[in-house]
């Protein structure tokens, strides 16, 4: 019996492996957790992997989704069921001073709209709540200063990354002694590739936002992306709104996220498109190219 | 089309996993070899690609190549000083396998980040340019991989276009390098000459080199074999989380930090040394027969056993080191130096522990390899050490299980990791120190105490006195030591060997890992009467000075001295007079609430309920005490004197022999 055991693990089965031992050490070593849930294809794997970390228990931390009221609608009905269908409790945050105050992106622009919707908004609920670790799904082949960072990084009183000064972070004994008031942001999924998280949805059958998949919608182009009229977009001249075959290969704010063309409406037909591309996720996320080092400075403000 | 992507996914799923390090500076070719892999890979996306164009323009390159450079160094510090700071990941994926490269710094002065980047390596690149033959960077690159276990090294000899394509210095290098190698522990070295900018031997073979009969990097590093490299023999499993359903029951969470369990197998967990059944292994949702090293799994029990995070479940006839005392090499990453003054939280694969280093042996000049004498480590500094933990931790050495024989240590004030360490095969002096606080039955079977050739009653006679404990209680400062040093100086005098303990006394050695935490003034306590029995069974007097704030703690003591030998002695002073006296600056801390455990100010003080005897340092000297307390010990046949020796001392002393008691 013992002559047919196998002692091999896929790379998948590694990357699983190793994002729930750091779900798991969260749990054991801080009192006060958080997991970010943005709605997105890699919140969705996160969550999973959390449900099977914790199994047959349940997930001892909420789930919060800092909220900037300019997500797409498809995104707000998949989170309400979701929230009904977990059995975890999900914080549902705004910046309500600012939302109020009418910030948006076309007339603020999109670093400062970026900076107190979304910034600024984490940075407050995670004091609010007094969370000394939230978890968030970056991955660090999503871009170059994220490639940097700790699987554990440390964020001081308020909520700010110091590339240069980083703790070290030797096998997976993660350092998790904090002060009051100072959180880690965990990143379980920061070895975890575009592709990986595609593969893994598919052999999971997690389910993702049908955003995700191609369909015809109503699009205008803008600065060379495809952004679409999902909410009130204020047309430069010029501009018409045409119906596109398209995808989001990434999702944020409406205004602020491109699609790109495709056909691609199975998640098969994602993954043989996502082994031919030639062009990054992030680079229909109009917010990481507003200016150079553009993420970095949102990281060490306090942003995922 | 749809059966074709299956195909291609079962095949991607299959791919195995290969952590590679690379490190060194810009100058060495470091970037262009990633930038070369990553490109022949295909794993540039164009938009980034584009943006490094335009960052290479902006930096000055004035031909308009890309620098590949600022591929990997994401940090803007880093571009603009044109040197990497702090480690980055890159992914690529090869048909045969998937690649995490991990590239490092090679400044000396982040060697901590190559630290950070080299621990999870299975294999390590080590760069060397063809023109300028092995550097010192070169040398201290490979003595960190080396350090940190790398099972796999591969030396690239790169820039081999710009020398001709020379064989006669690769082979030159190759022979300087192997020499330098036989220093360190690298079980598997390989070489590979190439041209990173033509891109000779990377992806193909280069033409130009035919004299080299191996393999092009690239198809190395998708064949090297390293399944093998896990430790698969000892059970290690450490308990990380412990799971409730909704029907309590209980699973034990973790990831296997080495060897196979199975269903049925008998289990020690350590720390309770409890044996018990596995009843069922699950992966999540699925049941498992077995699970091996690198999964993170749950299991039950069969019985009923306390079992919590921290402990770790292993075969019982394969136990790891179970120690508070070993050696390991340290590598600094703190700005402050490590040394022996500073507590430190020690966590390793399965626990967090109180730790001290209680000595450092030597320093390792990384570019020499030579030994230095040193007491303490700067920062990138990387010295051998023998550390000391307040808990035991379980162990195995860092070369037979990187999993178990890692650690870092914390600064309990900054929080910082400020070192890492590898433990080595215990020597035979740390395994005598971490026996001191051994106490369980299972450790000291088969030791029986000596039986000494001089009996009891024997000593006593000719040592004319009983061997017991005087043992003092009061508040810090209440004049305890004044009395003790007094009556030391009354016994010594007239003839009675007598030993002296004391907090300073004990905390310089025996208890130099406790603190001031309730716990540890516990065990500080318990030791110094295991002592007093000691000394005592010798038939010697022991004083012994210690606070010791809790009756329960006292009450220990006298069980372990034993009850007929136990004289306590209460310095009752009041906190106002002792903190008027107190030279320590204690008393001015924990009224300022800075300090939250001194008896009798900020934690409690329990006053004897019924001491042998009780002295009043306010109203009395410290002299006329400790005579008083000679008067008690001669009344009650503690100490013997012939009847003229008596009468001598006591006319001395101008006390009469019928003192009272």
């Amino acid at each position: 019996m013992k002559m047919r055991e196998k002692y091999i693990q896929s790379n998948l089965d590694q990357l699983e492996a190793e994002s729930i031992h750091i779900i798991r050490e969260v749990a054991a070593e801080f009192e006060n957790p958080v997991m970010l849930y943005s709605i997105g294809k890699d919140s969705s794997v996160m969550l999973r992997l959390a449900q099977k970390a914790f199994h047959p228990g349940k997930i001892p931390f909420p789930l919060l989704h800092v909220d900037t009221g300019m997500k797409f609608n498809e995104m707000y009905a998949f989170r309400d069921k979701l929230a009904r269908q977990i059995g975890t409790r999900l914080i549902v945050y705004r910046n309500e001073e600012a939302i109020s105050r009418g910030i948006n992106p076309f007339s603020h622009g999109t670093q400062k709209c970026c900076s107190f919707l979304k910034t600024q908004a984490l940075v407050d609920s995670i004091k609010k709540h007094g969370f000394d670790a939230a978890f968030g799904g970056a991955r660090r082949d999503e871009e170059r200063s994220r490639a940097k960072e700790r699987v554990f990084s440390f964020r001081d009183e308020n909520g700010v990354w110091d590339p240069k000064n980083q703790r070290p972070e030797l096998w997976s004994i993660y350092n998790t002694r904090i002060d009051k008031g100072q959180s880690i942001r965990v990143f379980p999924l920061s070895n975890w590739t575009e592709l990986d998280v595609w593969v893994y949805i598919l052999r999971e059958k997690i389910p993702v936002v049908p955003l995700y998949f191609a369909k015809k919608r109503e699009m205008i182009v803008r600065d060379g992306q495809l952004i679409p009229i999902e909410g009130p977009i204020p047309l430069k001249k010029g501009e018409t709104p045409q119906k596109v075959l398209c995808r989001f290969r990434t999702l944020g704010c409406y205004p602020c996220t491109g699609a790109v063309l495709s056909s691609a409406a199975s998640i098969e037909h994602i993954i043989e498109e996502m082994i031919n591309v030639r062009t990054s996720e992030r680079a229909t996320r109009i917010i990481d190219h507003d200016s150079d080092g553009s993420m970095e400075t949102k990281k060490r403000e306090g942003y995922f | 089309m749809k059966s074709d992507i299956h195909q291609f996914i079962s095949c991607d799923a299959a791919k195995d996993l290969l952590y590679f390090v690379t490190a060194g500076s810009v100058d060495d070719g470091k970037s262009t070899l990633i930038g070369r892999l990553l490109h022949d890979s295909k794993m540039i996306y164009e938009d980034h690609l584009k943006s490094v164009k335009n960052a290479s323009l902006k930096a000055g390159s004035a031909t308009g190549e890309i620098d590949m450079s600022f591929f990997t160094d994401g940090l803007k510090a880093e571009r603009e000083q044109g040197i990497t700071i702090d480690v980055a990941y890159r992914y690529f994926t090869t048909a045969k396998r998937k690649f995490i490269i991990i590239d490092c710094p090679g400044h000396e002065q982040y060697t901590r980040n190559m630290a950070t980047g080299a621990s999870n390596a299975n294999l390590s690149l080590i760069l060397i340019d063809a023109q300028k033959g092995m550097s010192v960077q070169s040398r201290r690159h490979a003595f960190i991989c080396s350090l940190l276990g790398i099972p796999h090294m591969v030396v690239v000899i790169n820039k081999m276009d710009k020398i001709g394509y020379s064989q006669k210095t690769y082979e030159r290098i190759r022979g300087e390098f192997e020499n330098f190698a036989a220093k360190l522990s690298v079980p598997d070295l390989h070489f590979i000459p190439v041209s990173a900018l033509k891109g000779d031997n990377v992806v193909e073979k280069s033409p130009m080199m035919k004299w080299f009969k191996g393999t092009p990097l690239l198809e190395y590093l998708e064949n090297v074999y390293v399944a093998s490299d896990r430790n698969l023999v000892d059970l290690r499993f450490p308990v990380q989380y412990v799971i409730k359903d909704d029907d309590n029951h209980r699973y034990y969470a973790g990831r296997i930090a080495s060897g196979v369990i199975r269903k049925g197998d008998s289990v020690k967990i350590m720390s309770s040394g409890r044996t018990t059944r596995i009843s069922r292994i699950s992966l999540h949702e699925k049941e498992l027969k077995y699970a091996f090293a690198g999964q993170s799994v749950g299991f039950g029990t069969e019985d009923e056993v306390d079992i919590s995070s921290g402990d770790v479940i292993v075969h019982p006839n394969n136990l790891p080191a179970e120690a508070r005392c070993f050696e390991a090499i340290i590598i600094s990453l703190s700005e402050s130096p490590i040394d022996g003054g500073t507590q430190y939280r020690l966590k390793n694969y399965a626990r967090t522990a109180k730790a001290v280093i209680s000595r450092i042996h030597y320093r390792i000049d990384v570019n020499t390899l030579r030994r230095k004498n040193c007491k303490s480590l700067s920062l990138n500094e990387i010295g051998r050490a023998t550390i000391t933990s307040s808990k035991p931790l379980f162990h195995d050495s860092y070369a037979r299980n990187r999993k178990t024989g890692a650690f870092i240590l914390i600064d309990p004030v900054s929080n910082d990791t400020v070192a890492c360490g590898m433990i080595i095969e215990r020597g035979a002096s740390s395994k005598k120190i971490a026996g001191i606080s051994c106490f369980k039955e299972d450790r000291i079977s088969g030791r029986t105490p000596t039986r000494s050739l001089v009996p009891e009653d024997e000593r006593e006679r000719i040592f004319k006195q009983k061997g017991c404990t005087v043992w003092l209680t009061g508040l810090l400062s209440s004049g305890k030591r004044e009395i003790a040093c007094e009556l030391e100086k009354l016994l010594v005098e007239s003839g009675h060997p007598c030993v002296l303990l004391d907090g300073g006394r004990m905390r310089r050695g025996v208890d130099m890992e406790l603190d001031f935490s309730k716990q540890d003034v516990t065990e500080h306590v318990r030791r110094a009467a295991e002592m007093a029995k000691i000394i005592n069974e010798c038939g010697i007097i022991c004083i012994c000075s210690f606070v010791s704030p809790e009756r329960a703690i006292r009450e220990q003591a006298r069980k372990i001295v034993g009850d007929d030998k136990f004289i306590e002695v209460f310095a009752d002073a009041s906190p106002e007079w002792c903190a008027m006296n107190d030279a320590t600056g204690l008393y001015k801390k924990a009224q300022g609430g800075e300090l939250g455990t001194l008896a009798g100010v900020s934690s409690k003080y329990e006053r004897p309920s019924c001491p042998d005897i009780t002295l009043f340092p306010e109203i009395n000297s410290a002299s006329k005490s400790a005579k008083k307390l000679f008067d008690y010990m001669i009344n009650r046949k503690y100490l013997h004197f012939s009847i003229t020796e008596t009468i001598l001392i006591l006319k001395r002393r101008g006390l009469s022999p019928a003192g009272k008691s």
